[in-house]
């Protein structure tokens, strides 16, 4: 059985346990512990090592996807996840303003550890103090062929058009480095 | 949708520099416990700015920035009951008490001051409304915003901030794709112009401060300035490694039978996530 992975990353509460939840066909086996920080407090759980979903694709290959934790002091995890990634997945919580800067910090730790592609999904897009896309892409100076996309992360369709797009990504690489 | 957070988690020169790019209309309103400001922007460029509890008239701010002696502003405020700003600035073309040009400069003055003032509020919460703009009868300007945000920028002290947005100084720094940005309009430090000329993405920024003998605190804030300002862009530097396929790992020539299997394996994963 070949496996591949993608990873879920972003700054804390982005989403990306839901993500992964929405289109996991196992239980997302989680690793969520109550939160201990004040700062952190926005909701009651918080993932301290990686999420872990499953998608069968046929009998002879499964995709894994891998969610990191959101917190700046696990991020030795990183690296170790980024490995063998057929890409990945930013999740920015549009609503959190206060969150980008570690957004754009966790897209440039990632593409450096594995320079692979990778689509940015701007969650919480169905809130009314969400920010634009094209307002996420500058304030995360985002170069204009990077994918930002409308994201919600409890709506399975909406998680499944931000894994096309990435694996779109992957597809068109593919074809630009066989030039 | 909203643009909406606060000046702490987002800065005010982040906050301009998307409403350059992004050529915004609308009115910032950022918020303090003693006043507010309204700040209104035309296709990305300051146009008018207002202090809540300041009087914005016309007359005030040609007195405020020194073109009306208080002899004058007193003469002149006792005889223009209910005219508008823009009735009075035609009275006074008119008068030849000054040029158009007199009284766009002292807009202008005025203006920039109150943003310049705003980059001392460091918690304040901000939000952006697109369709909020000045009373007709106001007199707009148009003011680039690249130099108020250079400006501000050198003022940026903090280290832990500018190390986060410059976490290496092993990355290099290219010029953005601005092509209706003409640097020699813009207002540098010699500083600025001997790191300019070293901008080109074979040097990292580490080897222009070497080059130009700044510290590292100095070129992480000139870049930092010119990166606000949307002059330059952070990129690796030329020669890096390239990007990897797939898997993190440098990629080499893919035979096509390789390349065949992945294309296959891609497109079976996109089969089964459409079928989901």
């Amino acid at each position: 059985m070949q496996s591949v992975k993608m990873v879920v990353t972003g700054p804390f509460n982005a989403g990306k346990t839901e993500f992964i939840r929405s289109v996991s066909e196992i239980d997302v086996v989680s690793t969520e512990r109550r939160i201990s920080s004040q700062a952190e407090q926005v909701k009651d759980a918080t993932t301290v090592a990686m999420d872990f979903g499953r998608i069968s694709i046929d009998d002879n290959l499964v995709l894994y996807l891998f969610g990191t934790p959101g917190q700046k002091r696990f991020d030795f995890m990183w690296e170790i996840l980024s490995e063998g990634m057929l890409g990945f997945v930013v999740m920015v919580d549009s609503t959190r303003p206060e969150t980008f800067r570690e957004a754009r910090s966790i897209l440039e730790t990632f593409h450096n550890y594995a320079p692979t592609p990778y689509v940015v999904a701007a969650n919480k897009q169905d809130q009314g103090d969400a920010w634009d896309l094209e307002d996420l892409r500058i304030a995360l100076r985002l170069s204009a062929h990077v994918k930002i996309l409308n994201c919600i992360a409890t709506r399975k369709e909406s998680v499944k058009n931000v894994l096309l797009e990435l694996l779109y990504s992957i597809l068109a690489e593919m074809d630009l480095i066989a030039l | 949708m909203a643009l909406k957070g606060n000046l702490q988690d987002f800065t005010l020169a982040q906050l301009l520099n998307l409403i350059n790019l992004a050529h915004k209309t609308g009115t910032l309103v950022v918020e303090s416990p003693n006043e507010s400001v309204w700040v209104f922007f035309r296709g990305g460029k300051l146009a008018y700015a207002q202090t809540g509890n300041e009087d914005g008239s016309l007359i005030n701010i040609l007195h405020r920035t020194n073109r009306l002696t208080t002899a004058q502003y007193r003469g002149i405020r006792a005889r223009i009951n209910g005219m508008n700003d823009k009735e009075l600035g035609l009275l006074l073309i008119n008068a030849n008490y000054f040029t158009q040009q007199d009284i766009l400069t002292s807009l202008q003055s005025y203006f920039i001051d109150t943003v310049r003032r705003l980059f001392t509020w460091i918690n304040s919460p901000f939000h952006f409304e697109n369709d909020l703009f000045p009373p007709d009868d106001k007199i707009t300007v148009r003011v680039n915003l690249e130099n108020i945000i250079l400006e501000s920028s050198r003022q940026v002290r903090e280290m832990e901030q500018l190390n986060d947005e410059i976490p290496s100084l092993e990355m290099a720094l290219k010029f953005a794709d601005r092509p209706n940005t003409n640097i020699h309009n813009l207002t540098l430090s010699s500083e600025e112009w001997r790191v300019v000329n070293f901008i080109n993405p074979k040097n990292t920024i580490r080897q222009i401060a070497l080059a130009t003998n700044l510290s590292d605190l100095d070129i992480r804030q000139i870049a930092y300035g010119l990166i606000q300002a949307g002059l330059v862009e952070l990129t690796k530097p030329a020669g890096s490694p390239t990007p990897s396929l797939i898997g993190g790992r440098t990629s080499l020539p893919m035979t096509t039978t390789q390349k065949t299997e992945r294309v296959s394996l891609i497109n079976r994963i996109i089969n089964r996530i459409r079928s989901l």
